[in-house]
């Protein structure tokens, strides 16, 4: 048994092949249905969005789960022929496997690191395979386990707090400037469709008060009615300036509306209550100099757009946090998900040993004959204390043994002395080679290689 | 036994310097968690230190320049310790954890020996009017550190070149707010301190006010902050402003606190 991980992300796919393969959210249950018909997949997920499809699946083998899902990827999109899909295709296996999918979940695997959409997408991937009962106590536990590693890792780092977009990284500017937005006053002079949107991220944000002032005084009152906030006369917007603390700018003019002499006698107004200016517009409607005067910041779109730079590389470092607190978690789940393969092993020990017990006790005990209750019960002790004491050793060391580096080799042992695994060719050669080849970094595939 | 302490809070204040220096540097995280343990740490001990002190002297140990930079790095520590814990600003760490530190460190040159109260100075007066004059100058040394924080952010969003530090730091805001607060708190104990400094004089001298040089340049300080309170109220000297006039004030308030001792030999050289 062991837990692998297929797919492809915009890291290795291109959107051709990407959307060739995306499964439609409606059809999901019908996909996990057809790859759960493939031999030797026991538990599978298929977490499926624009940027990445991935294939979580509990299979018996490594080596052939791997060229199982392969071919149900290409069953699904008979024109990407084996090396049209291949190449783009990652494996992974075991510990390996794991990681990939708590770092996904985390968003550390996103095309813009640490977005949040990824975890509802990872969740609904999860729900939809509970629903169509694909996934066993393995994934079960490994995805939720994988949700709780990404709130950990959005509680722990800074790694989802930074604005990533334009019209954030105004509302954040805002914030190291204001600290709390409650209670502050925006203004909209003209109202382009980004100046819409960082207004109402501001609103969104705390703020309660907002003035719209455009050219078309109709356009100010009907924009106004939307953010239920006060339309201004174009003509009379100077005026708002000494109460607004932002102001937002996106007219189409093609000159300088506010100009350095303004702000200044407006700053000087506002007893130098700091003032935050976003000129969206392009040309320019705020003179660059309006920057110079003190307590007043002025941001362009491309200032806005450093912003989001910093922010990017701000969350990249955070990252690296992210990942001790992943490895962490891997260790401990790789732990259980070993410790897991011992348990039926013992149990498939004792049983056998039972089974043996029982039969030659009654072989014997018809031969005996006529026995009294006291002679009986003490060769029942007797056969029974033989086997336990001879099963102790074995039993104590495969626990201890169990999540040790060679636990898996311990197991393997056992299965094949004892000969746990019935009904199985002992001696297949060539499978042995295949899998020596396939063997991911972990090397523990092979144990259950002769089941299948 | 006393001075052990005081040793061991000096090295507890160095090792939180360190941490607190090494955070405005590192990518880690989870690095002010330390840096914090380690003060509080050394904020134990420098208690320790205090009580100890004042248990071998038998009076309040803050008769001499000794003792009162050792009780200023103390208050400086306490008020920090409970700024953090009401606003978790650790980039504050890194900027009052070295203060506190090269205050104690020279405090650790001065003469520390206990002598004998001057009976002139056994006056309740006395311990009244040193501990509010240096909480007062704790307060301006917070309005110091805050000023000179939102200085720095102010230049990177103006400048909109972001480091690490426009991360760490707080919004101007908050800074601008915690400035005036400490400013508002500062005065009415500089107010209380000279007050009280003064009926001591009278106690001791027989006069409220003799224009020695310390009392000249207290006096000056205190006029300098009742223009930063009343310009902020009205003519709304805030925000940079009131940052540069933080700054300028504290320089004024160690050269009273420190420079005048080692310039001027009056009756007033020990605090």
């Amino acid at each position: 048994m062991n837990i692998v991980v297929v797919g492809l992300s915009h890291k290795t796919a291109p959107v051709e092949v990407r959307e060739r393969l995306t499964f439609p959210t409606d059809r999901i249950g019908e996909a996990l249905y057809n790859l759960k018909s493939y031999p030797g997949i026991d538990e599978s997920a298929i977490l499926s969005t624009c940027n990445r499809v991935e294939i979580c699946a509990v299979v018996k083998n490594t080596g052939d789960g791997f060229k199982r899902i392969n071919e149900f990827l290409i069953s699904r999109e008979p024109s990407l022929d084996h090396s049209g899909l291949v190449p783009h295709l990652y494996f992974y296996n075991s510990k390996d496997a794991i990681r990939h999918i708590f770092r996904v979940a985390s968003s550390l695997d996103s095309l813009v690191v640490g977005e949040p959409q990824i975890l509802g997408q990872f969740k609904d991937a999860f729900e939809s395979a509970q629903i169509h009962k694909t996934t066993g106590i393995v994934l079960n536990k490994i995805l939720k386990k994988a949700i709780f590693v990404a709130k950990r890792v959005r509680t722990e780092t800074r790694i989802s707090e930074s604005a990533v977009s334009v019209s954030f990284a105004a509302v954040e500017l805002a914030r190291k400037i204001f600290g709390n937005l409650d209670g502050k006053v925006i203004m909209l002079v003209g109202a382009g469709e980004m100046a819409e949107l960082a207004a109402r991220h501001l609103i969104g944000s705390g703020v309660k008060d907002v003035m719209i002032t455009t050219r078309n005084f109709e356009r100010a009152v009907e924009l106004a009615a939307e953010f239920k906030g006060r339309p201004v006369r174009f003509d009379e917007y100077p005026k708002g300036m000494v109460e607004a603390d932002i102001i937002i700018c996106s007219t189409g003019a093609p000159t300088y509306i506010i100009k350095s002499d303004d702000v200044r006698e407006v700053i000087h107004k506002r007893k130098n209550r700091p003032i935050f200016l976003i000129d969206i517009s392009v040309p320019r409607n705020i003179e660059p100099k309006v920057n110079d005067i003190d307590n007043v910041y002025l941001y362009n779109i491309d200032d806005l757009q450093m912003v989001v730079n910093a922010n990017i590389k701000e969350r990249e470092r955070e990252a690296g946090q992210a990942e001790e607190i992943i490895s962490e978690e891997v260790e401990t789940t790789s732990r259980w998900l070993k410790s897991l393969e011992v348990v039926p092993t013992i149990v498939a020990l004792k049983n056998k040993a039972e089974e043996i017990r029982r039969s030659e006790l009654e072989k014997s005990l018809s031969r005996l004959g006529r026995l009294t209750e006291t002679e009986r019960q003490t060769i029942e002790i007797l056969t029974s204390s033989i086997i336990n004491k001879l099963l102790h050793a074995p039993l104590v060391s495969l626990k201890h043994e169990a999540s040790s580096e060679n636990g898996s080799t311990y197991i393997e042992a056992a299965r094949r002395l004892f000969n746990l695994d019935k009904d199985i060719p002992r001696h297949n050669h060539k499978k042995w080679g295949e899998e020596e080849m396939l063997k991911g970094d972990e090397g523990q595939i092979i144990k259950d290689g002769e089941k299948v | 036994m006393n001075s052990l302490f005081f040793n061991i809070t000096l090295l507890f204040y160095l090792g939180g310097t360190l941490l607190f220096l090494s955070y405005l540097a590192s990518k880690k995280g989870n690095l002010p968690r330390y840096s914090l343990w380690v003060t509080g740490m050394g904020f134990i001990f420098h208690s320790i230190t205090l009580v100890t002190r004042w248990g071998e002297a038998g009076h309040i140990p803050l008769t001499n320049m000794h003792e009162a930079i050792s009780f200023f790095s103390w208050a400086l520590i306490l008020v920090f310790l409970l700024l953090e814990y009401r606003y978790r600003i650790f980039i504050l760490g890194s900027f009052i954890l070295p203060l506190a530190f090269i205050f104690l460190v020279s405090a650790a040159i001065l003469p520390n020996n206990i002598k004998s109260l001057d009976p002139i100075l056994q006056s309740k007066w006395l311990y009244i009017h040193t501990i509010l004059s240096l909480l007062g100058i704790v307060a301006f040394a917070m309005a110091f550190v805050t000023g000179f924080l939102y200085l720095i952010q102010e230049r990177i969003l103006k400048s909109k070149k972001f480091n690490t530090l426009y991360f760490r730091l707080p919004s101007l805001d908050l800074l601008d707010d915690l400035n005036q607060k400490s400013i508002s708190i500062g005065f009415p104990l500089l107010t209380l301190g000279i007050i009280t400094g003064a009926f001591w004089a009278e106690y001791a001298w027989g006069s409220y006010w003799s224009w020695d040089p310390k009392q000249v340049f207290s006096f000056i300080t205190w006029l300098f902050y009742l223009t930063v309170l009343h310009g902020r109220l009205t003519v709304g000297w805030r925000a940079k402003r009131a940052a540069y006039l933080a700054i300028i004030g504290f320089m004024g308030v160690i050269f009273t606190f420190v420079v005048m001792n080692f310039i001027i030999k009056g009756p007033h050289t020990f605090v």
